[in-house]
């Protein structure tokens, strides 16, 4: 059976995704950071995970406001860079697992989480700025991929108690599958930031930190957390950190968390990762 | 209008709720058509003119042509959207965050505010502790 075998949670920022492309990792802005993300990218490759579900959120990139769904599910072959304005990020298709991905799809729906399905959907950097934090610049993608699209632009977006919910039904959903297959969430975005307004440039690394605390510790406490709380702690775009909450949804309550690592500021935001894993 | 909500004293934040929305929605499905080049030619070669078939309004019209990135919040704009004309005109996200802290900001002084760790959210939960603040003063 499939098995889903951690949990990851990281920031996706896009001048990640321009610093690998453009080589600036030894840049004395960037040292720290990638120093940092070592830890995390020699754990993935010991680790191996067959399909990562990669929990994130389109930038205006495949969904304009002509649609807006909630949750969206990419059950396509294959999924193609998406053009955000500077042409697509020249990093591998993105390969996804259709018979997985379909398999969620209708658990989900079955389990009354009304999933929008899509066939057509480029990723933008939501999702392969992950990619390129955990795996670095491969010739192509060394797992395969199913885009979890959540709504975090237009508010409101689904409640942090929906995703935590959503997040034990995925896990259920992976977990009824008869390949076996290690499966890994990954929930991105946040942490804190904001990105528009006189307010813009807002980082609480004191909130992020107790953020990811509570995460580990009482997720259950954490899926509480307000709409308006996130906005005003967190800052407007801050909200994204919701999605950290299906990860977590997807994994156990007793979480060990094996590593941890914040980076104060990446472009305009507030940078975190968490790796958990069930306790054996 | 609608009614009053519990976001509304988060100062200097433009929630993209659905009045927001309703009211920015040809601004920003014009910022969505520059993820295309060739559209982004077009627009080079001619802003005005490929603005005519958007359906702006005069004042979104103007803020983008003026590169009012506070205005176009304020007229609609959602981030996400108005910043890929903000890619388009080759600027990074400080230059934005800098123009829309409206308070002649440059953009050295907002990066060096980001090193230093960001806006605090000290004095920046609410309009009413950003009022009290400036009292104390």
């Amino acid at each position: 059976m499939a098995k889903v075998i951690a949990g990851v949670g990281t920031s996706h920022v896009p001048a990640i995704g321009a610093a690998i492309d453009h080589g600036k990792q030894n840049e004395p802005y960037w040292q720290r950071f990638f120093a940092g993300i070592e830890p995390a990218r020699k754990w993935i490759e010991k680790t191996k995970p067959d399909v990562c579900i990669i929990v994130y959120n389109d930038h205006a990139s495949a969904f304009s406001l002509e649609n807006i769904p909630t949750f969206a599910l990419g059950v396509a072959e294959e999924f193609e860079p998406a053009d955000e304005g500077y042409g697509p990020r020249k990093v591998p298709t993105v390969k996804g697992h259709p018979a997985l991905a379909w398999h969620i799809a209708e658990s989900l729906i079955l389990d009354e989480f009304d999933m929008t399905i899509s066939n057509q959907l480029p990723v933008d950097h939501g999702l392969t700025v992950p990619l390129s934090i955990m795996y670095g610049q491969p010739e192509a993608w060394p797992c395969q991929v199913i885009p979890f699209c959540v709504n975090v632009i237009q508010y409101p977006p689904p409640t942090a108690n929906r995703c935590f919910q959503i997040g034990k039904a995925l896990r259920k959903a992976v977990e009824s599958y008869p390949e076996d297959l290690k499966v890994a969430v990954f929930g991105t975005g946040g942490l804190s930031h904001q990105l528009q307004g006189e307010r813009a440039g807002l980082i609480n690394s004191d909130y992020d930190m107790a953020f990811m605390d509570k995460l580990v510790s009482s997720p259950d406490g954490l899926a509480k957390v307000s709409h308006t709380e996130l906005l005003r702690e967190a800052g407007s775009e801050g909200i994204e950190m919701i999605m950290w909450l299906v990860m977590r949804g997807a994994l156990d309550m007793d979480v060990e968390e094996l590593y941890r690592f914040n980076h104060v500021p990446i472009s305009n935001s507030s940078y975190g990762i968490s790796i958990l894993e069930n306790k054996k | 209008m609608r009614e009053p909500r519990d976001y509304d004293d988060i100062p200097g934040t433009y929630v993209f709720d659905g009045e927001h929305s309703r009211k920015g929605y040809h601004l920003n499905m014009f910022c969505m058509s520059l993820n295309k080049e060739q559209n982004r030619n077009t627009f080079r070669e001619n802003e005005e003119a490929y603005l005519e078939g958007f359906g702006l309004s005069d004042a979104q019209r103007q803020a983008v042509l003026e590169r009012d990135w506070l205005g176009m919040l304020r007229l609609g704009g959602n981030i996400y959207y108005t910043f890929k004309i903000a890619i388009y005109d080759g600027m990074t996200m400080q230059h934005a965050g800098a123009a829309m802290s409206g308070n002649g900001t440059s953009v050295e002084e907002f990066q060096q505010m980001m090193i230093t760790g960001g806006r605090p959210i000290e004095a920046n939960r609410s309009k009413s502790e950003q009022h009290n603040n400036i009292g104390d003063q």
